[in-house]
């Protein structure tokens, strides 16, 4: 532990000293940067939590302005926002931004979280970490389908027609409940105005809550690494975890560098394929909300495609709620399915290899599937991958006792 | 057993890569259905694809998300030529494109009253416009006398048959692929200026890396 006289000569700027006497600056300064020790062997899959805080700033940075010029009425909403992307100074950035963020932000998500299925990140004693991080992913899901309504695109008033009516399969009360959701008896600019409400505040204010608190448990556990040890098991004479290094300036600046690829990436994507294809904005948002005319696939965004396959492959429509439920809810429970004490894929079995790649192949292939029509092969094969897809978490209590692991070092491996 | 969790990356941005490419895939084909080659940054190919606009289009189409002088300024000609070749309409040039038919008249007169314009290449694609401006051809059993191989039964008659007359093929393709240049910069005006802005934040973003690597390299050197 850092002993107390070093407080006193962090700062030499009499200005910084008269906030730290009166403010714990110092202090968090220490705990979460400077002497917040993390593994030195981490890969590139470490950096997707960093990439993660990046893309929320850069949501809230560019949501702000393009608040600024957004109408939320059924009348104004598609108009404003061609108001900003040909009126509006830089507005097109903004709104680009935003919407290519969206995308980033799941992309970036998707690898956190697969980030911690591959290194065993969700068990003990993470397991609290991995909740507030599924949280956070649920939170994610609700923000990013309610941002998706507000353009009032032909796409967006269809899936919010298809997602809210979800709710309606629910047995005696859903039909209220999906009143009670729409605010109105269809979707109305009732429902355009409360999507709003909780786009730009409620929802943004849980997420940055959940933030703050998952990055507090982390940082009171302390990270895992691609070996799954702990590096606090090992420390040097002044209590220091010697495969560790300070997350500040160690990791701080060789994040800078993947923040800046990542950068390379993100704005590739917003200036020269703002649409990917269809994928971070599809064609049929690009005509106004219209009731009366059904576009040929209603399709969700490519990040929830997955889901939007098991959806469809049930037959039954409440059977298949439950299903889409369950598929987003089995993350949670990962850490008491995992049987195995071994965290990291380096030293476990073959069993859970396997297992993980046919769970990713499944994902991606669902993901897929989730945007072709739900007829014929694509049908089959939909059917085929939610099978295994709810496989993998089902049966994983016991294909992971069954595991032969491999001897865990006692140090991490890092070769310079 | 490092061989797993390569083929587990592998798989993962190979089907990842299998989507991207599905999710663009090519168009209904005819024998005669061509791509639309325009470029956007030809500032002469968007002038003459305005005029043919004003001539051909804009007495039944609207552009209300465009003002006449934001165009003007956009694809490079002077308020004064504005006024005397593309203003038909006694409009002012900061006004919107709009047209002059009511919208009941125009679902009188053709069944559906003729869209706006504004986002015809967004939502549908830059090569569909143009396919669907080359092919009409004479039907006895439609109302206008022709129907569309693209769009069957469309209620939009062919204005261009003059032209499609008077013109060889290839003379008429390119009177076409300026409409379709021009409108695909009215669906996007910043289009052109977006793709040269992105080639400076990339640029810059590149030597950051160089930096930033250097910074990283330094720092990390005390690390055994």
């Amino acid at each position: 532990m850092p002993s107390d006289n070093k407080q006193e000569v962090y700062f030499s700027n009499p200005m910084l000293k008269w906030v730290d006497e009166r403010f714990p600056l110092s202090k968090v300064l220490r705990e979460h940067a400077t002497e917040y020790y993390a593994s030195k062997n981490f890969n590139i899959w470490y950096i997707f939590g960093v990439l993660s805080t990046v893309v929320l700033v850069l949501m809230l940075l560019t949501g702000i302005f393009l608040t600024m010029n957004y109408k939320p009425s059924a009348a104004e909403a598609f108009n404003s926002v061609e108001y900003i992307m040909r009126s509006v100074e830089y507005g097109w950035l903004m709104r680009y931004m935003h919407s290519t963020g969206a995308s980033f932000f799941f992309i970036v998500l998707y690898l956190h979280m697969f980030r911690g299925m591959l290194y065993g990140s969700y068990k003990n004693p993470r397991e609290l970490i991995w909740l507030l991080g599924m949280m956070l992913y649920f939170c994610l899901m609700a923000e990013a389908f309610l941002g998706y309504i507000l353009p009032w695109g032909n796409m967006s008033y269809w899936a919010a027609q298809v997602i809210v009516n979800l709710f309606g399969t629910i047995p005696f009360i859903g039909d209220t409940l999906v009143e009670w959701i729409r605010g109105d008896y269809y979707i109305s600019d009732i429902t355009l105005n409360r999507f709003f409400a909780l786009h730009v505040i409620a929802v943004p204010l849980a997420i940055l809550g959940l933030v703050f608190a998952h990055i507090v448990a982390l940082h009171h556990i302390g990270s895992n690494n691609p070996d799954g040890i702990e590096i606090k098991d090992n420390k040097d004479a002044q209590g220091k975890p010697i495969d560790g290094v300070a997350f500040h300036p160690f990791h701080t600046s060789k994040d800078l560098v993947w923040i800046t690829i990542f950068l390379i990436l993100y704005f590739g994507a917003v200036f020269f394929a703002p649409e990917m294809g269809g994928l971070f904005l599809e064609v049929d948002n690009f005509e106004p909300a219209n009731p009366l005319k059904t576009p040929e696939h209603i399709v969700p965004s490519w990040y929830f495609t997955p889901y939007y396959a098991i959806l469809r492959s049930i037959p039954d429509s409440l059977l298949g709620f439950i299903a889409l439920v369950s598929a987003v809810l089995c993350f949670v429970f990962l850490p008491w399915l995992d049987k195995c004490k071994v965290k990291s894929i380096r030293y476990r079995g073959w069993q859970y290899k396997v297992a993980l790649a046919i769970f990713v192949i499944s994902f991606v292939s669902l993901g897929y599937l989730g945007m072709q029509p739900s007829s014929g092969i694509y049908l089959i094969l939909a059917r085929l991958f939610t099978v295994l897809y709810f496989s993998f978490f089902l049966l994983m209590p016991f294909y992971t006792r069954l595991e032969k692991t491999k001897p865990v070092p006692d140090r991490v491996v890092y070769k310079k | 057993m490092k061989i797993f969790n390569k083929v587990i990356l592998l798989s993962f941005f190979l089907s990842l890569f299998s989507v991207v490419y599905s999710a663009s895939s090519v168009e209904k084909k005819s024998n005669d259905y061509l791509p639309a080659l325009n470029d956007i940054t030809d500032s002469k190919s968007l002038q003459r694809g305005a005029r043919n606009f004003f001539n051909y289009c804009a007495g039944c189409h609207s552009l209300k998300y465009v003002r006449y002088n934001q165009m003007a300024k956009d694809i490079g000609i002077s308020e004064e030529q504005l006024n005397s070749y593309l203003i038909f309409t006694g409009a002012a040039p900061q006004d919107v494109i709009s047209m002059n038919m009511l919208e009941e008249d125009g679902n009188r007169w053709f069944g559906k009253a003729p869209p706006d314009l504004s986002m015809i290449t967004r939502v549908n694609s830059n090569t569909y416009v143009y396919n669907f401006l080359r092919s009409f051809y004479p039907d006895k059993d439609s109302p206008t006398g022709v129907n569309n191989k693209v769009k069957d039964g469309t209620s939009m008659p062919n204005i261009l048959w003059v032209l499609q007359d008077e013109m060889d093929k290839k003379e008429f393709d390119s009177f076409v692929l300026d409409i379709v240049n021009f409108l695909d910069y009215v669906g996007e005006p910043i289009k052109a200026k977006r793709k040269s802005l992105g080639i400076w934040v990339i640029s810059f973003l590149f030597i950051f890396l160089i930096l930033s690597f250097a910074l990283y390299k330094d720092i990390w050197k005390e690390v055994k």
